[in-house]
C-alpha cells in the first residue's frame, strides 16, 4: 500500500511537470525571433459570426498581408510588408467567450511572441481583452466591435486604438438618413436581438429620432432571443401597428431570415428596412429583399467604400482571390491592418526595423491615415478612436446584380460625438457641435 | 490533525506549482490559473455525480461567484479579493439553500434539466440588465488582498495564481476527507441504491441538499477566482454551454480522486490552447476526439490510468 502511494505522488508531479514542460518547450519554437513583423489576427471562425463577419475578415487579412509581403499595393502602401519586414499572420477563432479571449490573448502576446494585435468583433471581448492590452504593453487594434464604452472605461488607453467606428455612429446615421430622404416619417417601429448590440442600438436610434425626427413615434418595439431565426409573431406583432419604418441592428444569419420571412409576409411592402448591418449580405439577398429597402455597413465601407486606388486595388485582389466583392467586415479588417502599417512606417525607426509598442502607439494617435474607406482621422477616444463618416442607401436589386442607390454620407463631425461626450449625452443635448454637410 | 498520504502529496504538488509559477511565463500561469479555478467549479460537479446527480447548470454558482467579486468591487466597494470570494460563496450557499429545496426532491434527467433551468435564468436576467453591460459584461478591476494592492501585470497575475492554487489545495483537501468520511461514502450508496439507504434511516434527500449547497459554494470560488484573473464577467459564465465544459472536463478526469478534475482541467486547457493555434479553423473537433478518445478507452476517465496502474502492481 505504501509503495501505491508514493508511485501515485510521484506520478502527480511528473505528470503536471511533463505537461508544463511540453507548454514550455513549445513556447520556445514558436518564439522565434526570426526578424518578421507577428500580427495576431483574432475573429470569428466558428459560429453564427463567422459566415457574415470572420470569414469575409479573415479573407482580407490574408489578401492584404500576401500583396503586403510582395509590395503590390499602391502608394502609399507600395513598401514590402511592415516597414519593409515580412509580415507574418497568426489567424486565431474569437469563439468561445471573453474569459477564453483573454486567456488566447495572452498566449498571442506572450506565448506567439506577436508585434501587434488586431481582431474583435464582439463588443464584450474588446472590453475584456482592452485592459490586458494595456498590461502586456501590447499595440492592438480593434477593427470591429462597436461598443460605445470601450474608451469611456479605458480612457487613459495607452495600445488599445480602435479603426472601427462606435456603434453609436450607425443609429445616429441612420436616422440622420431619415430625416433627409422621408422627413415625414411617423410611425417607427423596429425588432432588436435581445442582447447588448440589440438594447444599445435601438436606444441610440429612438433617442436621435425624438430629436431629429420630433414628429415620429415609436409604435411598435420587438426583441427576440438571438439566433432565433424564426420570426413569425414578431412579424405579426410589426404588422399589426402599420409601421412606415421597420429599423433592426440585426446581423448574419438572423437579418437574412428577418428579410426573407419579413418579405414574404407582406411586412416589408408596406413599412420600409431598415438595416443598420444590412450591407454584410449584400450579394445574398438577390429577390428576396425588396428594393428601397435601406441598408446600412457601419460606416463608409464594402459597398459604400469610396472610390480610390487603394480601395479599387483592394476591391480586384479580393475578387481575384474568392470572386466576391468585400463586404464591410472585410473593409474594415483592410482598414485595420493599413493602420498598423501607417502607424509602423511612421514611428520613426530604421528601414526593417520592427517598432515597439510605445512607437506604434505613438505613430497612430492622433494620426489621419489614408484607407480603403477614405482618410480616417484617429481624432476621439484621446486619439485612439477613429472618425469616419457614414452613409446608408437603398438596396436595388434588377437584371440579377445588386447595388446600393439614393446613397447619402454624413461627414464625421455629423454624427460622432464631440471629444469626452458621451454618445447619449450629445443626442440629448440635441446633437450641439454636429456639423453637417 | 493527522494528513494522510493524498494530502501530503497535495500540499507537495500546490507548493510546486506556486514555486513553478515563478519561473514560468506569463501565459503559462494565466493558463493554470484558470484551469485550477474552473477545476473548482468541475469539483462541485463531481461531487454530485459521485452522489448519481449531474448538474447541467454549475455555471449558475461559476456565474454568480464571478459577478460578486465584479460587483462587490464595482458598485459594493468591496476590493478585498478574499472578502469578495468569500461574499460569493455565500450568495452562492443562499441561492442554492432555496434552489436545494426544490431540486434535491429530482433525478437524474430531470434534475440535470431543472438545475440547466436555473442557470439561464440567471443569463437570462443577467442579459437583460444593461447596468451591468447585458451580455458584454464589465471590467474587475482595482481588488487588494489584506490592504495590499498588486502593482498590475505580473504581480497580480502570481497574487491570483498563488491564491488560486492555494484555495485549490484547501478545497481538494475538504473534499478528500469529505468523500473519506462516512457521509461520503453513503453519496455512493445514494448513487447506487437510494431506497436501500432510506431502509437505513437514513434521509438521501438532505443528504444531497448538503451536497448541492457545498459544490455550489466551491464552484461559487471557481467563478470569483476566474473574475479576479481574467478581470472581466459576462453572463456567458452562466450559459449552458459553460456548464457543459465542466462536465466535459468533469468525464476527463473521472470519479476516481480528488486530483482528477485539476488535472483534466490542465489538459483541457492545454489541448484546447495548442488545438487554437495549430488548427484555428478545426479545434472544436480535436477538443471532440479528445473526449471522444477517452470515453472509448479510459471510461472512468484520465485517472484510470492511474488506478490502472495501481491495480497492476497490487496482482
Amino acid at each position: 500500500m505504501k509503495n501505491n502511494k508514493t508511485t501515485f505522488s510521484k506520478y502527480l508531479v511528473s505528470g503536471v511537470a511533463a505537461l508544463a514542460l511540453t507548454a514550455g518547450l513549445a513556447s520556445g519554437a514558436s518564439a522565434a525571433e526570426n526578424g518578421k513583423f507577428r500580427v495576431g489576427i483574432v475573429t470569428f471562425l466558428s459560429g453564427p459570426a463567422a459566415g457574415p463577419f470572420g470569414v469575409p475578415s479573415a479573407n482580407a487579412a490574408k489578401v492584404l498581408v500576401e500583396a503586403l509581403n510582395k509590395g503590390e499595393l499602391p502608394a502609399p502602401y507600395n513598401k514590402i510588408g511592415i516597414n519593409g519586414a515580412e509580415i507574418e499572420a497568426v489567424i486565431i477563432d474569437e469563439a468561445g467567450g471573453a474569459t477564453k479571449q483573454v486567456e488566447e490573448y495572452r498566449n498571442l502576446v506572450q506565448r506567439q511572441k506577436v508585434d501587434a494585435v488586431i481582431g474583435y468583433v464582439s463588443s464584450g471581448d474588446c472590453l475584456a481583452v482592452a485592459p490586458v492590452a494595456e498590461e502586456l504593453k501590447t499595440f492592438t487594434i480593434a477593427y470591429d466591435c462597436g461598443t460605445s464604452r470601450l474608451f469611456v472605461e479605458n480612457s487613459d488607453a495607452q495600445y488599445m486604438f480602435r479603426t472601427g467606428l462606435d456603434a453609436s455612429v450607425d443609429n445616429i446615421g441612420a436616422v440622420r438618413y431619415l430625416a433627409a430622404t422621408r422627413p415625414d416619417v411617423a410611425r417607427l417601429s423596429g425588432i432588436q436581438q435581445n442582447y447588448s448590440w440589440g438594447q444599445d442600438s435601438w436606444a441610440d436610434f429612438t433617442a436621435a429620432a425624438a430629436k431629429l425626427l420630433p414628429e415620429s413615434e415609436v409604435v411598435e418595439e420587438q426583441f427576440p432571443k438571438i439566433y432565433q431565426g424564426q420570426y413569425g409573431a414578431e412579424i405579426s406583432a410589426l404588422s399589426v401597428k402599420r409601421p412606415e419604418i421597420v429599423h433592426s441592428s440585426f446581423w448574419g444569419g438572423d437579418m437574412e431570415a428577418l428579410v426573407l420571412q419579413a418579405n414574404a409576409r407582406g411586412l416589408l411592402e408596406d413599412a420600409t428596412g431598415l438595416l443598420t448591418c444590412g450591407e454584410a449580405s449584400l450579394a445574398t439577398y438577390k429577390d428576396q429583399a425588396p428594393n428601397g429597402m435601406i441598408i446600412g455597413a457601419r460606416g463608409p465601407f464594402g459597398a459604400f467604400a469610396p472610390e480610390n486606388d487603394l480601395n479599387t486595388w483592394f476591391k480586384g485582389a479580393y475578387n481575384a482571390a474568392y470572386d466576391l466583392d468585400p463586404v464591410y467586415p472585410a473593409t474594415k479588417m483592410a482598414q485595420a491592418i493599413l493602420g498598423l502599417k501607417f502607424a509602423a512606417e511612421n514611428a520613426g525607426v530604421a528601414d526593417k526595423a520592427i517598432p515597439t509598442a510605445d512607437q506604434l502607439a505613438a505613430g497612430l494617435k492622433g494620426a489621419s491615415f489614408p484607407s480603403v474607406s477614405g482618410t480616417v482621422e484617429m481624432a476621439r477616444g484621446n486619439g485612439h478612436q477613429a472618425m469616419q463618416g457614414i452613409a446608408y442607401g437603398e438596396y436595388h436589386y434588377e437584371d440579377g446584380k445588386a447595388s446600393i442607390v439614393n446613397s447619402v454620407a454624413f461627414s464625421g463631425e455629423c454624427v460622432t460625438p464631440p471629444e469626452g461626450v458621451s454618445a447619449a449625452d450629445w443626442i440629448a443635448q440635441g446633437f450641439p457641435g454636429a456639423q453637417c454637410n | 490533525m493527522r494528513f494522510d498520504k493524498t494530502e501530503i502529496s497535495l500540499a507537495a504538488v500546490a507548493i510546486a506549482c506556486v514555486l513553478f509559477g515563478f519561473v514560468s511565463p506569463g501565459w503559462l500561469i494565466f493558463l493554470l490559473t484558470i484551469a485550477f479555478a474552473k477545476a473548482l467549479v468541475v469539483q462541485g460537479v463531481v461531487m454530485q455525480m459521485r452522489s448519481g446527480l449531474v448538474s447541467f447548470g454549475q455555471g449558475l454558482f461559476y456565474c454568480i461567484g464571478g459577478y460578486t467579486v465584479g460587483m462587490g468591487g464595482q458598485f459594493f466597494g468591496i476590493h478585498d479579493a478574499i472578502a469578495a470570494l468569500s461574499l460569493g460563496m455565500l450568495v452562492a450557499i443562499a441561492v442554492a439553500m432555496v434552489l436545494g429545496l426544490l431540486l434535491t426532491r429530482y433525478r437524474d434527467i430531470f434534475f440535470a434539466m431543472l438545475s440547466l433551468a436555473f442557470s439561464m435564468i440567471l443569463f437570462g436576467i443577467l442579459v437583460k440588465s444593461p447596468g451591468l453591460g447585458s451580455t458584454d459584461g464589465f471590467n474587475v478591476h482595482n481588488w487588494t488582498i489584506f490592504g495590499w494592492a498588486p502593482d498590475g501585470g505580473e504581480s497580480s497575475q502570481h497574487t491570483v495564481f498563488t491564491l488560486t492554487v492555494l484555495a485549490g489545495l484547501m478545497i481538494a483537501v475538504l473534499i478528500h476527507r469529505y468523500t473519506k468520511a462516512g457521509i461520503g461514502v453513503i453519496c455512493e450508496a445514494v448513487r447506487e441504491n437510494e431506497v436501500r439507504v432510506e431502509y437505513l434511516g437514513l434521509s438521501p434527500r438532505w443528504l444531497l441538499y448538503g451536497n448541492y449547497v457545498s459544490a455550489a459554494a466551491v464552484s461559487a470560488l471557481g467563478g470569483g477566482l476566474t473574475a479576479l484573473a481574467t478581470g472581466h464577467v459576462d453572463p456567458e459564465m452562466a450559459y449552458w454551454t459553460t456548464s457543459g465544459e465542466f462536465i466535459f472536463i468533469a468525464l476527463l478526469g473521472g470519479l476516481g480522486h480528488v486530483a482528477a478534475p485539476f488535472i483534466a482541467a490542465v489538459v483541457f486547457s492545454v489541448v484546447r490552447t495548442y488545438a487554437i493555434e495549430l488548427v484555428p479553423h478545426t479545434w472544436q473537433m480535436i477538443l471532440g476526439f479528445t473526449l471522444l478518445g477517452v470515453i472509448v478507452f479510459l471510461p472512468k476517465g484520465l485517472w484510470s490510468l492511474v488506478s490502472r496502474k495501481k491495480a497492476g502492481e497490487r496482482a
